[in-house]
C-alpha cells in the first residue's frame, strides 16, 4: 500500500516536472499565423465580423472559431485566400449573396455634423462643418460605422449600382 | 464528293465547325446608303480601353466629322459627330450590350444639312513619316472594325516598335449571316488595298498577306485585280470554317505559327487588321474623314428586305430595320454582330457603334432552343475547340464553383467563339459558363484591388492621426516653453528693474 502510494506520487511528480519543462522550453510561438492572417485582412478595423478589429478576427480564424467567410468587405476573394492559407474547405454559398454596399447620405436631412467622417476608417466621407456630406464610392467599404453615428439617420447603406463595367453573366441553370 | 472532301479536311485540320452560312441572298445585293436619321446617339465608349472624354457642351452646334469626345488614355479613341446638328444631351443611353444597361452617350439632333467640317487632307500619305500615319489614324478614331474594336493606331505604332514581319489583312468573315466585309471587298477592293498598304507602311512590315475565305469567290476575284499592280502583296484564299476569322486561327493557317497563351500576335511578329479597318484608314488618309460610318449587314428571317447598308455611327437599330422594310414578324431574338459571337440586344432602340458588323432579327425557327442534357463526356467539344482546350472539363469546374481549376485548364485562353456550344450534342450552354466565370474572375480582381486601396487608406488615416497627435503635443510643448520663457524673462526684467526688491 505504501509502495503504491509512493510510486504513483513519484510518477506524478516526475511526469509533472517533464511536462512543465516541455511547456517552458518547447513552447510554440502561435502568433505567426495570426500576424499573417491579419496582413491578409482589409485592415479597416470596421468590426462587421463581430470581432474587435482585424487582429481579433485573425486570432479567431487561427483558432478555428470563426468561418473564413466572416469578412464582408473582403468578399469571396478574401474568403478563398483565407481558406487556401488555412487549408480548410470554404462554404462560399453565403458570400455570393452578400451584395456589396456603399454608404449614401440623404441630402435633405444631412445637417453637416461631421460625426460620420470622424469615424470613417477609409476617409471615404468628405465635407465640412455645416456642409452636406458626400461619400467617395471608390473608397467606401460599406462598413456602416457612419450609419451608426448619424444623428439624423441621413446616412444609409445602398447596394453598389451595377454598371456596364461591373455587370456579368449569371451562372447558367444546372442541366438535369 | 464535296461532302467527302469536307470530312477529310475535318479529319486533317480538326478544329472548327461548319455552320450554315446563311449569307445568300444578302451577299449578292450591293451596299445601299441608309438615309440620314433625325437623331443620333453616339456612345463615348465604342472601343476597348478608356471611354472618350466629351469636348462639346449641350446646346452646342457641331458639324459632320467634328470631334465630340477626345481619347482619354493611351488605349482609347476619340469619337466624332456623324452629321451636322445640335448636341441635345450628354447622358446615359442604352448600350449595345446584352445587359441592357446604359452608358454615357452624346445625342445629336441632325439639322439635315449634313455639313462637313473643313477636312485636313494630307498630301500623299506615303511621303509622311510612318508615325504621322498612326497619329492620323488615332485622330480619326479608327478602331478594329471586325468586332474587337481595339484602337487601330495602338496596333500600328506597337507593330513598328516590335519589328513585325507580316501584316495580315483579315477578310475571313467566318460568322454566318454577315456579308459586310464580303461586299466591301467586292465593291471597294482598290480602296481596301490602298488602306492596307498605308498600314503596312506605318508598321514597316516587309510582307502583306490578304486572307479571304474560299466561300467568297467574287471577293477573291475583285481583290486579285486590286492587288495586281503591287507585286509584293500575297492573296491567300483560306478554307472556310468557323472560326477562321479569329486572328490566332488565321495566323496558324497562313504562317503555321501558334500564338502562345497570354501573348498577342505581335509576339510572333504578326499584326492582323480587318478589311473594314483598312477601308477606314484609306478614307482618313486620302480624304481626311474620321470614322463616322461603316457597313452593317441587316439580316435575319424576320427582316422584310435584308441588305448591306452604309450606316452612320449612332443610328438606331430601329431605323435600319425600318429602312429594310420593317420586321415581318416578331423576332425571337435581336442580335448585334454574328449569331455565334454577337450580343443579344434588349430592344431595337440601341445605337450602331464602330464595331457593329451586323444586326440580325432572328425568327423562332432560326434560334432553336433545345433543353440542355447531361454531359456524356463525348469530347466533341474538345475536337471542335480551335484553341485546343477541353471545354467539358472547364465547364465542369465552373459548375462546381472551382474557378481556379477552370483557370488551370486554360479558361483565360478561351476566345468565346461558341464553337464548342455549337458542336455540343447535349446543347450545353458552354460559352455561357465561360463568360460567367470570366466575369466572376474580373469581379474578384476588382474586389482585391478595392481591398488593397482600402488598406492603404486606413494606413494613411492612422499615420495622419499619429502625426496630428505628435504635432499637437509639440505645439503644446512649444507653447509651454514660450510661456515659461516669457515668465522667466518677466522675472528677470523685474529683478533688473528693481534689484533690491528680492533682496
Amino acid at each position: 500500500m505504501i509502495l503504491a502510494v509512493f510510486s504513483l506520487t513519484g510518477l506524478g511528480i516526475g511526469l509533472g516536472v517533464v511536462l512543465g519543462m516541455a511547456a517552458r522550453y518547447l513552447r510554440v510561438e502561435e502568433s505567426a499565423i495570426v500576424a499573417e492572417l491579419e496582413a491578409m485582412m482589409p485592415g479597416s478595423q470596421c468590426g462587421q465580423c463581430g470581432y474587435p478589429g482585424c487582429s481579433g478576427a485573425a486570432s479567431a480564424l487561427a483558432k478555428g472559431e470563426a468561418p473564413v467567410t466572416l469578412c464582408p468587405p473582403g468578399g469571396r476573394a478574401l474568403a478563398e485566400s483565407l481558406a487556401a492559407r488555412l487549408g480548410v474547405e470554404a462554404d462560399l454559398s453565403g458570400v455570393a449573396e452578400a451584395v456589396p454596399m456603399v454608404a449614401t447620405p440623404a441630402d435633405d436631412i444631412c445637417i453637416g455634423c461631421i460625426k460620420c467622417f470622424k469615424v470613417c476608417p477609409t476617409d471615404a466621407v468628405v465635407g465640412a462643418v455645416k456642409q452636406i456630406h458626400a461619400v467617395l464610392r471608390e473608397a467606401c467599404t460599406g462598413c456602416g460605422k457612419c450609419v451608426e453615428v448619424c444623428p439624423t439617420e441621413s446616412m444609409h447603406l445602398v447596394p453598389v449600382p451595377v454598371t456596364l463595367q461591373s455587370w456579368r453573366w449569371a451562372k447558367p441553370g444546372l442541366a438535369a | 464528293m464535296f461532302g467527302l472532301s469536307r470530312i477529310l479536311e475535318q479529319l486533317a485540320v480538326g478544329w472548327g465547325v461548319h455552320p450554315h452560312p446563311q449569307k445568300a441572298p444578302v451577299a449578292g445585293l450591293s451596299i445601299a446608303a441608309a438615309p440620314l436619321a433625325s437623331r443620333f446617339h453616339v456612345p463615348l465608349q465604342q472601343h476597348i480601353g478608356a471611354p472618350g472624354k466629351p469636348v462639346v457642351k449641350v446646346g452646342q452646334q457641331v458639324r459632320k466629322g467634328e470631334p465630340i469626345a477626345r481619347s482619354s488614355a493611351n488605349i482609347s479613341a476619340p469619337v466624332h459627330a456623324p452629321t451636322s446638328g445640335q448636341v441635345t444631351a450628354i447622358a446615359e443611353f442604352t448600350a449595345p450590350h446584352s445587359s441592357g444597361l446604359p452608358t454615357p452617350t452624346i445625342t445629336i439632333e441632325a439639322d439635315g444639312a449634313d455639313r462637313w467640317l473643313e477636312l485636313d487632307v494630307p498630301p500623299d500619305p506615303f511621303c509622311l513619316p510612318p508615325e504621322d500615319i498612326a497619329a492620323r489614324v488615332e485622330a480619326a478614331g479608327i478602331v478594329g472594325m471586325g468586332g474587337a474594336t481595339f484602337p487601330a493606331a495602338v496596333k500600328l505604332s506597337l507593330g513598328r516598335r516590335t519589328r513585325v514581319q507580316q501584316l495580315i489583312l483579315n477578310g475571313g468573315e467566318c460568322e454566318p449571316y454577315l456579308s459586310c466585309d464580303d461586299r466591301l471587298m467586292r465593291e471597294r477592293a482598290v480602296e481596301v488595298i490602298d488602306g492596307a498598304r498605308m498600314m503596312q507602311y506605318a508598321i514597316g512590315a516587309p510582307e502583306l498577306i490578304v486572307a479571304i475565305e474560299d466561300n467568297k469567290p467574287d471577293a477573291i476575284a475583285a481583290m486579285r485585280i486590286a492587288v495586281e499592280p503591287f507585286g509584293d502583296i500575297q492573296l491567300r484564299p483560306v478554307p472556310s470554317r468557323y472560326p477562321m476569322g479569329s486572328e490566332k486561327q488565321l495566323i496558324r493557317t497562313l504562317i503555321g505559327k501558334e500564338v502562345p497563351p497570354n501573348a498577342r500576335p505581335m509576339d510572333v511578329g504578326v499584326v492582323v487588321h480587318n478589311v473594314g479597318t483598312a477601308y477606314a484608314v484609306h478614307r482618313a488618309l486620302r480624304f481626311g474623314e474620321p470614322l463616322i460610318s461603316r457597313i452593317v449587314t441587316v439580316n435575319g428571317g424576320a427582316v422584310a428586305a435584308p441588305r448591306n447598308l452604309e450606316v452612320r455611327i449612332g443610328t438606331l437599330v430601329r431605323d435600319l430595320f425600318d429602312y429594310c422594310g420593317g420586321l415581318t414578324q416578331d423576332p425571337a431574338r435581336i442580335v448585334m454582330g454574328g449569331p455565334m459571337m454577337g450580343q443579344q440586344l434588349p430592344n431595337i432602340d440601341v445605337p450602331i457603334v464602330k464595331g457593329t458588323s451586323g444586326v440580325l432579327a432572328l425568327t423562332r425557327q432560326e434560334t432553336p432552343r433545345a433543353e440542355p442534357a447531361p454531359c456524356i463526356r463525348c469530347a466533341t467539344c474538345v475536337g471542335a475547340c480551335p484553341i485546343g482546350l477541353m471545354p467539358l472539363e472547364i465547364a465542369a469546374f465552373i459548375r462546381a464553383g472551382d474557378l481556379n481549376g477552370a483557370l488551370g485548364y486554360g479558361l483565360k485562353d478561351c476566345i468565346a467563339c461558341g464553337t464548342c456550344a455549337y458542336a455540343c450534342p447535349a446543347h450545353l450552354p458552354l460559352v455561357h459558363y465561360f463568360n460567367h466565370a470570366k466575369g466572376e474572375l474580373a469581379a474578384r480582381e476588382r474586389a482585391k484591388l478595392k481591398q488593397e486601396a482600402a488598406r492603404q487608406l486606413t494606413q494613411a488615416r492612422s499615420e495622419r492621426h499619429a502625426r496630428e497627435a505628435r504635432e499637437k503635443a509639440a505645439a503644446a510643448a512649444a507653447r509651454k516653453a514660450a510661456k515659461q520663457a516669457a515668465k522667466a524673462a518677466a522675472a528677470a526684467a523685474a529683478t533688473a528693474e528693481n534689484p533690491e526688491a528680492n533682496a
